[in-house]
Parts: structure tokens; C-alpha cells; sequence
């Protein structure tokens, strides 16, 4: 079994509104030191070995989890030990 | 002419729009339910606002897998008409049908209230029955409605003539105040506004009924033969 961490975030050349809003909140609260906030989707998905995961994610991501038009996407695949 | 209101579940405009076909414009209409997987009989295709699945994910990204949409893309490929509003617009942008992408309102807001949109392109099944610049008010609902594209698609849709309707204020942030485009084969359109929640005055508007009227009278003159 593996635990794959999906990240899903606005692509860097599409403005963000949720980033800009929140970014403006911290400014007010006076934390003037961040310049940009982006925010995203994280996703965690439990999977079983079928000898091509990464591919098999990548589909997942492309079909269904990102919408490639607006958003980037990327993933780390960590083993599931069972204790 | 038999129009289908696609049902997803969480569609909540499919009734105003099943009363804007059936009541408004007097024509056929019948629900069908997101499982089915044939529009035989229909002649045109409609796919109500609402938040389809909840919107979880993003807005209509897991209805455009739903069993139905393979009958829309195909109705769609036959060149039948299909209307998108709002959800349904976001549905038709997930599965391809048009380019771009939606992404949340400038401001955040979700807003709520009558916009006048003005008609860019009257050439079309949906406007024959509007005039070129002409100022409509159709209310609009909605939180996630900023339209997004690349230059590349902006240029092709502007050269083609494919941006249909246009915010006359920029309300949500949408590229180049879009508020509705339609496909380059010209029988599939998406708008953010809601025509069927405009088609008797005493909703506020009927500016929204021509629309219907129009994809109507385009039906009755390419499919019934005049003597």
C-alpha cells in the first residue's frame, strides 16, 4: 500500500484571488514580510501497487484532480509500512 | 422541437429552467437524470446552474464524468444545440465542450443580482434574435465565474466571433469581461448569467426569453421544410 500526496495550485501565471485576499489579511495584521501567497488543494490518496503508479497517477492528475488549463500539479509516493 | 434538462445531482436551476422551456417559450421539455446515457429524441440540450456534485473538487469537474455527458458530447458533435448556464457552463469548460477554465471570483464575493450584459455576436442560433450591442439584463449567481484562458484561445475566440455575451461592468474579474462563449462550430454555449431566470417581466427581465425563441426558430427553419 502506498500514500500518495497530491499538491494541486493555481499555475504561477494565473492570479490568484484567494491568495491576493489572504495575503492582504496578513499584511493588515502587519506580517508586511510576505510578498505572495498561493493557495492550493492538497490531496491523500491511499493506493495499491499496480507496477506503474506514477504513471497511473499522473492520468488521475491530468483527467480528473487538476484542471491543466489553470492548474499545476505534483505528488510524492511514500510505502505504507505495516506496523 | 424537444428540449432535456440534464438533472445532476445538486442541479438547482433545472425546474426554473424546465418553467422557462415548458412554461415561458411553450416548447417540450423533459428531465434526464445524469445515469441515463441516451438523448435520442431530444433536439436540444440543456445543462442547468446548480452545484453539481457540490462542487467538490472544482465546479463541475466530477458530472463531466457522469454517465450523460457522453450523449451531450455527442449531441454536441451532431451539431445540436447545447446550453450551458452557470453550472452547466462550468461543466461544459470541465468536459472540453469549450476552452478555459473557471476560477473563483475577483473580490471573493459570491455574487448575486441583475447584470446587463451586452450581445457581441447576433450571428448566432442563441442571438439571431438579439441586435449587435444590445444592453440585456439576465441576473447572475455565482461564486466562481472568473473566466480564464490563454492569448492564444482569447485570440481565437475573439477572431472567431465566439464571445457571444460580455459584462458590461467587469463584476468577477472574468478575461476581457466574458460572460458567455460559445464553440466554434457555433451550436454549443456556455454563459455565466441565467437567461431562464429572465424570460417573464414579472421576474424583473424577459430580456433572457429571445435566446430561447431564437434556438427554436433556428430549429424550425433547418429541420421543418416550408412550403
Amino acid at each position: 500500500m502506498y500514500k500518495v500526496k497530491v499538491y494541486v495550485t493555481l499555475r504561477e501565471s494565473v492570479l490568484d484571488p484567494q491568495g491576493v485576499a489572504v495575503k492582504s489579511a496578513l499584511h493588515t495584521m502587519d506580517y508586511k514580510e510576505v510578498e505572495d501567497v498561493r493557495i492550493g488543494k492538497y490531496l491523500e490518496l491511499a493506493v495499491n501497487e499496480t507496477g506503474n503508479i506514477e504513471a497511473r497517477i499522473e492520468e488521475m492528475c491530468e483527467k480528473l484532480l487538476a484542471n491543466t488549463v489553470i492548474e499545476d500539479y505534483r505528488y510524492e509516493i511514500e510505502e505504507v509500512v505495516p506496523s | 422541437m424537444k428540449f432535456a434538462v440534464i438533472v445532476f445531482p445538486g442541479s438547482n436551476c433545472d425546474a426554473d429552467m424546465y418553467h422557462a422551456i415548458s412554461g415561458a417559450l411553450g416548447a417540450e421539455v423533459e428531465y434526464v437524470w445524469h445515469h441515463e446515457t441516451s438523448l435520442q429524441g431530444f433536439d436540444g440540450i440543456l445543462l442547468p446552474g446548480g452545484f453539481s456534485h457540490g462542487d467538490y473538487l472544482r465546479s463541475g469537474a466530477i458530472a463531466r464524468f457522469a454517465p450523460i455527458m457522453k450523449a451531450v458530447i455527442e449531441a454536441a458533435k451532431e451539431g445540436k444545440p447545447v446550453l450551458g448556464v452557470c453550472n452547466g457552463f462550468q461543466i461544459l469548460l470541465e468536459a472540453g465542450l469549450l476552452p478555459g477554465a473557471m476560477k473563483r471570483n475577483e473580490g471573493l464575493k459570491f455574487i448575486c443580482r441583475p447584470a446587463v450584459l451586452t450581445v457581441e455576436n447576433e450571428k448566432t442560433m442563441f442571438t439571431a434574435g438579439y441586435e449587435k450591442g444590445q444592453e440585456i439584463t439576465i441576473p447572475v449567481a455565482h461564486g466562481e465565474g472568473n473566466y480564464e484562458c490563454d492569448d492564444a484561445t482569447f485570440n481565437e475566440l475573439e477572431k472567431n466571433g465566439q464571445i457571444i455575451f460580455r459584462y458590461k461592468d467587469n463584476i468577477n474579474g472574468s478575461r476581457q469581461q466574458i460572460a458567455g462563449i460559445m464553440n466554434e462550430a457555433g451550436n454549443v454555449l456556455g454563459m455565466m448569467p441565467h437567461p431562464e431566470r429572465a424570460v417573464e417581466a414579472l421576474l424583473g427581465s424577459d430580456d433572457g426569453l429571445a435566446l430561447f425563441q431564437s434556438i427554436v426558430r433556428n430549429w424550425r427553419e433547418t429541420h421543418v421544410a416550408t412550403t
